[in-house]
């Protein structure tokens, strides 16, 4: 995909990394635009039509979390929330509002264009394609066959479904939330413990060395992420 | 009187009282007060009169109490006048309008108008009577205008009493007329307030007006003016000797008098003490009320003592020093006393001791006559009908007022016994010798029951051995008449001793008494000095004056600016009521609560302790039957109690402070160190950042890209080390700062160990870790986040202190206590001192290679580790190398 002439709205309110993302993005072919409060965001995001838009969750005025349900009102874009660590409870009530992804800081440029560029996939390709590949992980989403490095791996239905929604949003994170409401249905969001033990069923069956995961990878207090090797 | 001084200037003791009446002056309110002889002569409307006039001149005045009686004149005159509204107190049913002292303080006008200073508060109220509402408001520095009535006064009660035929109770302390600072006569011609009452322009209750018709005719009305203007002329006198005093102008000074009056069971009442009063007042001398405790007077029935008590506190009120002084004799006391305080006049009551005794024994006024010397001895008379209590009944009252039946069927039965045995020996000796035995009984029953049952024994003794020994034997008939001289010798003897036994038994009592006290005081001195810390300091005196006393007792302390209780008597329960007496007493520096006329409600009587530096706190006592009161030796040794009491707490308090201040010095020098660590690793990779951007920025383009890579590299690792650095802090912040919320959470032990491994990423690259995980392990409630934090650092530290070679291993396995994890390295291992101090914040372990790090890494983990429930430990293997031990609880039960 090309990124030239994308447009992106980074929302500060530090405008030293408001100035480093100008930096990178454009360096990159994005053209970047900067709010550095939630209600500049919002008027922002309907002025400029940005394809993208770079969140801050510690905002002046509003906070991330609120700006995300607002934004969610009207448009799908990819959101990409920023937080400290101290944030948690805040990233995943960002991410369950509607959020595609988030990054700690601090993040290096590499980190956040890789995300960058997971999300915009995810929102372009309103087709899925029917196999997904990455680092010997075959999916076969039509057919539903799972191979690792070549040998075919039998998974129970619960654990493929997991795998699937995994695939689906590979390179973007899923909240628990999420995973258990897309995996057993929204009934079960509360009941961490049964994606807990299918997550790591999983991981003995697809992964190499289950304590080093190599695709699917733990986002702590968040959720998971399928690794994608591009 | 006329006779001038010597030398003009005023006496030091007079200076002394100005001294000490002007620092009670400073910052407190001025009291004016209007003055008149009877209801009706104009006080309230003169007072608002005042008040108007100086609301003209820009006072801030506010009416805080004012009676009107419905009188429109005086509705009136309230008008343009901001009031406060009266609080409402609830009594027996009945809504009594009081005098609402709290919104007055809070108010804090520059002036108030309180009427009808003598008036008595409706039970509930802060302070028993208006006055000390008064006293309480010009303590806060506000200024007061009220009015009083002569009658009211407490020194004048009993003349009033006697003009009138009234008994007025509501009554004033007549200090508080000492202390105003303006008096202004209210006076109307007695005609006229006759006819104003037929006017009906005085208010009557309508349940008194036969006792107002009485009190309002001419006679006592202008007796009454009389005494009002004299009361008033002798204030303005006062002040004008105030005045020259202070000048030192030359007057006529009244002679150094002091007057002492005695108190004593026998003598005690009302009449005396006042009539000390008002010759002490007339002469302006300080004067004494004394009351002589001897070893007779432990047997004086409580309601006797109660009376004593009642005196010296009205003696007090009127302006004495009341002290209560244990002696031997009563007169001697008196008199040594009065000899060392430089008494000039001994004022006692007339003796009413039966004809008899007064043969027998010289009264104590005789006595005192005797003794006196060069001092004068004024005898007073005594008010006829206060002398109702009949000989007889008292007598047996007060000798054993506990139990007396007891004694004296004990004192039976001993006569019993004493007649059996000598109906066993009567035959083998001459009935006269038999009286040795009875006299054996006699004292038996003197030494061990008493007055009383000794003076029956006796009697009865003597009917005994009559009625069974003499012939005719079984009649009390004498046939010879030689035994009644026997009998009479027999009971004189008989008496003679019970007497003098019983009397060498109650000393021995009131000597043992008085040494059980001393003993105890001295015990609690020592316990005291033995305690160590505030909280033993506190125990000690609670079971020492609990025992002492047989009360219940709280302390009192002021915590960061407020009274709290500190420690009281197990089970003892203080409401938030009892607080607010506490309280009071502790910011007034006053006895309040049970006992006291203030809150007298309170179950507890509050002591305030006091030290030179000021009230530390305040003890409470709470009787554990209702009814007992303390007696004034008791209250005497209270005191002392309190004084040393307040001297432990004090240093208790300074050495905990001390130890405070020590602490606090050991705390900064590790501040100080922790701050010069920080700002250390804090700087060191800034300056890393700093340069490799500025070398970059600087000479960009001329580097060749091998270096321009590992400048920036560098500057990278730094900034990654930086990050760890601030997040470390902030964990230790937070940990710090008060209990963590853990959320917890079903974990996957497996999943934990690689999420921390994969947080650790780049320096675990070339590292081998060996994982080992049995397969089937329950999940286990932790805060993922957190305890990952655990496994972070407990790693890192191991790849840190291991050479990059060796493998690093983990092990989980589940044990009987809960979960274990335990992390191992093949490096030097830890140094045997440095295992335990290896978790202190900020502690590195002293190695060659400079290995970077903060010191908080295991300080953090061990925190996480503690706050789940488990434990962390270090330890070194055999085969070389640390092992970190992480031990937490698997159930999920409680940790909820």
């Amino acid at each position: 995909m090309n990124e030239i002439g994308l447009r992106v709205l980074v929302v500060d309110d530090e405008r030293a990394i408001r100035r480093y993302l100008h930096a990178a993005l454009n360096a990159q072919g994005y053209t970047v635009y900067e709010a550095s409060n939630g209600k500049d965001a919002l008027d922002k995001a309907i002025a400029n039509r940005p394809d993208m838009i770079i969140l801050d969750l510690g905002l002046p005025d509003l906070d991330g979390v609120e700006v995300t349900r607002l934004l969610r009102q009207w448009t799908h874009i990819p959101i990409i929330i920023l937080s400290v660590r101290e944030q948690e409870t805040d990233k995943i009530n960002a991410l369950d509002a509607g959020a595609d992804d988030y990054l700690t800081k601090p993040f290096s440029s590499g980190e956040l264009l890789a995300r960058m560029r997971a999300a915009l996939r995810h929102y372009t390709q309103a087709a899925k394609e029917p196999i997904f590949e990455s680092d010997g992980l075959k999916v076969d989403l039509t057919r539903r066959l799972v191979h690792v490095n070549g040998a075919e791996i039998s998974l129970t239905p619960t654990e493929y479904d997991l795998l699937r929604t995994l695939v689906q949003n590979a390179g973007r994170v899923l909240t628990h939330h999420q995973l258990l409401r897309e995996v057993w249905g929204s009934g079960y969001t509360n009941e961490a413990h049964l994606l807990r033990v299918n997550m790591s069923n999983l991981r003995r069956k697809i992964e190499p060395d289950p304590t080093r995961p190599r695709y699917i990878i733990t986002e702590p207090g968040v959720g998971y992420r399928l690794k994608t090797v591009t | 009187m006329s006779i001038l001084p010597a030398d003009n200037r005023p006496n030091p003791d007079e200076i002394l009282a100005r001294v000490q009446s002007d620092a009670r002056q400073k910052g407190r309110g001025y009291l004016k007060m209007f003055f008149g002889y009877a209801a009706g002569v104009g006080k309230t409307y003169a007072m608002l009169e005042a008040a108007h006039q100086r609301k003209e001149e820009g006072v801030d005045v506010v009416v805080g109490y004012v009676e009107t009686h419905q009188r429109i004149e005086t509705e009136n005159m309230l008008r343009g006048l901001e009031v406060i509204p009266p609080k409402i107190i609830s009594y027996r049913n009945i809504k009594l309008p009081e005098l609402d002292i709290d919104q007055v303080l809070k108010r804090r006008p520059q002036l108030v108008l309180v009427d009808e200073l003598a008036h008595s508060n409706a039970p509930g109220s802060r302070h028993a009577k208006r006055y000390q509402d008064v006293d309480e408001i010009l303590a806060s520095g506000i200024n007061v205008y009220t009015t009083l009535n002569i009658q009211h006064l407490e020194s004048l009660n009993d003349v009033v009493t006697q003009i009138t035929g009234i008994k007025v109770q509501e009554t004033i302390p007549d200090r508080i007329i000492d202390e105003v600072t303006d008096i202004e006569l209210i006076d109307l011609p007695t005609d006229e307030l006759l006819n104003r009452l037929k006017e009906g322009k005085v208010y009557v209750p309508q349940q008194a007006e036969r006792a107002i018709e009485k009190f309002f005719r001419q006679g006592n009305l202008t007796a009454l003016r009389e005494l009002t203007m004299r009361r008033a002329a002798d204030r303005v006198d006062d002040q004008m000797l105030d005045y020259m005093g202070i000048r030192s102008i030359p007057g006529p000074w009244p002679a150094n008098e002091r007057l002492l009056v005695c108190v004593s069971p026998g003598t005690v009442n009302e009449r005396l003490v006042r009539s000390a009063r008002r010759l002490a007042a007339e002469m302006k001398s300080e004067w004494f009320a004394v009351y002589v405790e001897t070893p007779q007077q432990v047997r004086v029935p409580a309601d006797q003592r109660d009376q004593v008590d009642r005196m010296l506190r009205l003696a007090e009120e009127l302006g004495a020093k009341s002290i209560t002084i244990p002696g031997p004799a009563v007169a001697d006391t008196i008199v040594n006393f009065a000899r060392n305080q430089n008494v000039t006049k001994i004022i006692i009551g007339k003796s009413r001791h039966s004809h008899l005794r007064s043969v027998l024994q010289r009264s104590i006024s005789d006595q005192i006559i005797t003794k006196s010397g060069p001092i004068d001895v004024i005898i007073v008379s005594s008010e006829p009908e206060r002398q109702e209590i009949s000989a007889g009944s008292s007598v047996v009252q007060s000798w054993q007022p506990h139990r007396p039946w007891r004694r004296y069927a004990w004192g039976l039965a001993l006569m019993a016994a004493a007649t059996a045995i000598c109906y066993l020996v009567a035959p083998y000796i001459s009935p006269t010798n038999l009286i040795v035995i009875y006299l054996l009984a006699t004292v038996v029953t003197a030494l061990f029951l008493g007055r009383g049952p000794a003076i029956m024994t006796s009697i009865l003794s003597v009917l005994a051995f009559d009625f069974f020994f003499v012939p005719p034997q079984l009649t009390l008939a004498v046939s010879d008449t030689e035994y009644i001289l026997t009998f009479l010798g027999l009971l004189a003897v008989s008496l003679v001793i019970s007497y003098l036994t019983a009397q060498v038994r109650e000393q021995a009592d009131a000597a043992q008494r008085r040494e059980a006290q001393t003993a105890a005081l001295y015990e609690l001195g020592h316990d005291l000095t033995a305690a160590v810390g505030l909280d033993a300091v506190a125990t000690t005196i609670i079971e020492h004056i609990g025992q002492t006393y047989s009360r219940e007792v709280a302390i009192f302390l002021n915590q960061e600016g407020d009274l709290h209780l500190y420690k009281c008597t197990p089970g003892l329960e203080v409401s938030e009521n009892e607080l607010a007496v506490a309280v009071w007493a502790y910011e007034h520096d006053q006895k309040a609560g049970r006992g006291t006329d203030t809150l007298p409600d309170a179950s507890m009587l509050y002591h305030p302790l006091k030290t030179n530096q000021g009230v530390v706190g305040v003890l409470g006592i709470k009787p554990l039957n209702a009814s007992t009161a303390l007696s004034p030796d008791q209250r005497r040794i209270l005191e002392a109690y309190a004084n040393q009491v307040a001297l432990a707490i004090e240093g208790a308090q300074l050495v905990e402070q001390a130890h405070q201040t020590e602490l606090l010095e050991a705390t900064e020098k590790l501040q100080t160190a922790l701050l010069n660590s920080i700002s250390h690793d804090l700087r060191t990779p800034l300056v890393s950042i700093t340069g490799a951007l500025s070398s970059l920025e600087e000479a960009g383009p001329a580097l060749d890209e091998e270096v321009r890579r590992s400048l920036i590299e560098t500057a990278r690792e730094e900034a990654e080390r930086l990050n760890r650095l601030v997040g470390n802090l902030l964990d230790i912040t937070r940990l710090e700062s008060g209990p963590i919320q853990l959320r917890r959470d079903a974990c996957d032990i497996q999943e934990l160990v690689g999420s921390s491994l994969e947080q650790i990423g780049a320096p675990l690259k070339e590292r081998q870790v060996k994982v080992d995980i049995p397969e089937k392990l329950p999940l286990v409630p932790l805060d993922f986040v957190l305890f990952s934090r655990v496994l972070v650092n407990v790693i890192d530290n191991a790849i840190k202190y291991s050479p990059a070679d060796r493998p690093i291993e983990i092990h989980v396995h589940e044990t009987k206590k809960g979960l274990e994890i335990k992390i191992a390295d093949h490096g030097e291992g830890i140094p045997q001192d440095d295992l335990e101090r290896i978790f202190d914040k900020f502690y590195r372990v002293q190695r060659p290679d400079n290995v970077s790090g903060t010191g908080l890494g295991l300080s953090i983990s061990k925190g996480i580790v503690e706050a789940h429930g488990g434990s962390i430990r270090a330890e070194n293997r055999r085969s070389g190398g640390a092992v970190f031990t992480i031990c937490v609880p698997m159930d999920w039960k409680d940790k909820q």
